[in-house]
């Protein structure tokens, strides 16, 4: 598996204008038997994007033209809170999406996303607001993230810091393997354990 | 006593730090790896990928209970089901990981058998895939949920990078009245503070009320802190703590026992420490709690109409409310009493030990679950099964027309053949009622083990209260 990377990504957006979405809206349950990480972009939102005849629900945002090559979700407040399964980002990356929007992300969501690449940017709610409004008069609204000067802009729009972990931030930006870093402590954890026993 | 007061979180937060570095999360030590079928197989490849083995397997546990069928036997799950069982045998003999497999007469939900086994103790740090791990702060331990990436982090290392959360304190105060249990406290918790309440934040609930609970009723309110956004739930270990952990198969023994009893009864939050945040309860004033949403923190006292969305002057609360009620097909403003129940689940992490089950037997003793509705009884672990068949509970459920199971998650998760069809109404006591959680087009109401019985014998929503004493709902 390899290391997840993230500089820069310029992209179209599609807006969930809904809060509290729960991993169980991601990814239902009944798709984590898989013991890969493969097929779980398809069913992504699955029980809000198909209809009971599995056939896609055309009202549901990801299965309208605008959605297509989408990178970018702006989601609403409190997005992926529930369930700690992974599975939530690793359906988010494998429909193709590389950052979500909200104002604010779940714990657990939030830690499991950047170990995929993908980014959580957090924006004040007159910012959300504001960008929700625009994607509305506009489907083509690109937006920019920059993860190096922690930025994300759109046109007409000076570049919004967002808050990021320093040390997730630099994993995604040089490749660092948190594995392999923590693998370095192995003397300390050593020493630990011996003062513990 | 230190200098500093501190509390309990801090003093097991501390106590753990193996190393940090600046500008990097800490590395924190983990006594106690839960390892399930469902969230563990991707954490294995990576190991197996990387040449690695589990550093510390006598601190590692496994156990079956998400995708494992309650009708017993492999022959009951699908192949993908079978599968993913089959890959936790494997991976767990490869590294030499204790097993509660799908023979043992212990198995059963992760956050069941930790504490009843005895892995679960006082001051520990325990993490487990699962994000109802904070069931286990019910011990004075930290205990939380993780992402498959750090399972196999914690695997591999035994360590875990974790930026230091913020504390709250839930304080409970007063006295529960009858027909009132944990359960209410906990989903009247959620409805005050709502389910991002807690985010960023590890809770430590205090007061009398909590201290009254047993640790069934402890383990019961921790376990739904995840609900309101906490990575963790604690309370302060004392005697029934102690009482509860002593004899058990991996509790300390001799004089072990003593020096970590010593050790266990410095943990308590000192007096003078603060906390980030406190919220306050009155458990004098609470009533049986239901919820009538799709989130945890939707919840109402039993005898009080559903809200109205127009009550809410933000946009977006109002168009989450409109949402909700609209799945659940209910109506804002009138009661929710005496709405037609299809199922009634008995079970999960949250409500499924022997004390769950006596409680819920006490009541249905005599009566007979309505006709209209199915029953699901599902022991928390094969040990409370046997505890109970021993007890003649299981008596008492078939007598009332109710299912009796063998352990496992069931229809808390919906992925094991135990589940809702579209539009059924469930009263649960499980600590999820999101869309679709029990099934695909179900509808949970999240209530206690009295209310679901009361649901049950009505085939209504109906409060507990009504039959203590002897009444009919
Ligand atoms: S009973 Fe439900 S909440 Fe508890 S571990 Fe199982 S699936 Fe998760």
């Amino acid at each position: 598996m390899s290391t997840p990377q993230f500089t820069t990504l310029t992209a179209r957006c599609v807006v969930l204008p809904i809060q509290d979405v729960d991993t169980d809206q991601i990814i239902p349950a009944r798709f984590l038997k898989v013991t890969d990480k493969l097929g779980l972009g398809e069913k992504l939102f699955c029980d809000w994007r198909y209809l009971d005849d599995g056939s896609p629900n055309p009202k549901f945002i990801l299965n309208q033209p605008e959605a297509e090559g989408t990178q970018i979700l702006i989601a609403g407040h409190n997005f992926g809170c529930g369930s700690s399964r992974e599975h939530a980002p690793w359906a988010l990356a494998g429909f193709g999406f590389r950052a979500v929007i909200s104002t604010m992300f779940a714990d657990i969501f939030k830690g499991n996303s950047l170990k995929n690449g993908l980014i959580p940017v957090v924006i004040e709610p007159a910012a959300h607001a504001e960008l929700v409004a625009l994607r509305a008069k506009n489907p083509d609204l690109q937006l920019t993230i920059d993860l190096k000067t922690q930025t994300v802009g759109w046109p007409g729009q000076m570049p919004l810091m967002f808050p990021i972990d320093p040390f997730s931030r630099t994993c995604l930006l040089e490749g660092v393997d948190e594995l392999g870093y923590l693998q370095k402590f192995q003397t300390q954890a050593e020493a630990y354990e011996a003062a513990h026993a | 006593m230190s200098q500093n007061p501190q509390t309990l979180f801090q003093k097991i937060w501390d106590s753990h730090i193996v190393a940090e570095e600046p500008g990097a999360p800490t590395v924190l030590y983990i006594d106690l790896h839960l390892v399930h079928e469902v969230t563990s197989p991707q954490a294995f490849s990576v190991l197996k990928e990387r040449g690695l083995k589990v550093r510390r397997p006598e601190r590692t546990v496994a156990t079956m209970d998400h995708s494992i069928p309650t009708k017993g036997g492999y022959e009951a799950a699908d192949e993908m089901g079978r599968i993913q069982l089959r890959l936790l045998e494997a991976n767990a003999s490869a590294n030499g990981v204790r097993l509660y497999g799908l023979d043992s007469v212990q198995r059963g939900i992760v956050h069941v058998i930790g504490p009843e086994q005895g892995f679960t103790q006082p001051g520990m740090t325990i993490v487990c895939g699962d994000s109802h791990t904070s069931t286990h702060g019910a011990f004075g331990s930290l205990g939380f949920g993780i992402g498959t990436s750090e399972v196999g982090h914690v695997l591999a290392t035994q360590c875990l990078l974790q930026r230091k959360p913020r504390t709250c304190e839930i304080r409970v105060d007063g006295t529960l009245r009858p027909g009132v249990t944990a359960k209410d406290i906990i989903l009247a918790v959620l409805a005050k503070i709502g389910v991002g309440g807690g985010t960023g934040h590890v809770f430590e609930y205090t007061g009398a009320a909590i201290r009254t609970l047993d640790m069934e009723g402890r383990m019961t309110v921790c376990n739904m802190s995840i609900e309101g956004g906490a990575r963790a739930g604690m309370v302060a270990p004392d005697d029934k703590t102690f009482n509860f952990v002593s004899g058990r198969e991996f509790a300390p023994k001799g004089s072990a026992w003593d020096q970590a009893v010593a050790r266990w009864r410095t943990l308590p939050t000192d007096a003078g420490a603060t906390f980030d945040k406190t919220v306050t309860l009155d458990a004098s004033s609470l009533e049986p709690m239901v919820t009538f949403g799709t989130n945890p923190g939707q919840g109402v006292a039993i005898t009080q109409p559903l809200p109205q969305p127009s009550s809410l002057a933000d946009a977006n609360e109002r168009a989450g409310l409109e949402k909700s009620l609209a799945y659940m097909k209910f109506e804002a403003g009138k009661p929710i009493l005496g709405q037609p129940v299809d199922v009634v689940f008995l079970g999960s992490c949250t409500n499924s030990r022997i004390g769950d089950l006596r409680a819920a037997a006490g009541l249905l003793k005599g009566r007979k679950v309505a006709k209209n509705v199915r029953m699901l009884v599902v022991p928390g672990s094969q040990s409370v099964k046997q505890a109970a068949e021993a007890e003649g509970l299981d008596q008492i459920f078939k007598a009332a027309g109710a299912e009796w199971r063998e352990a496992g998650c069931s229809m808390c998760i919906a992925m094991n053949g135990d589940q809702l069809t579209p539009g059924q109404l469930a009263v649960s006591t499980s600590n999820r009622n999101f869309e679709g959680r029990q099934g695909k087009g179900g509808r949970t109401v999240l209530a206690s083990p009295l209310t679901a019985v009361a649901s049950a014998v009505a085939g209504r929503i109906a409060d507990p209260r009504s039959l203590l004493n002897g009444g009919h709902p």
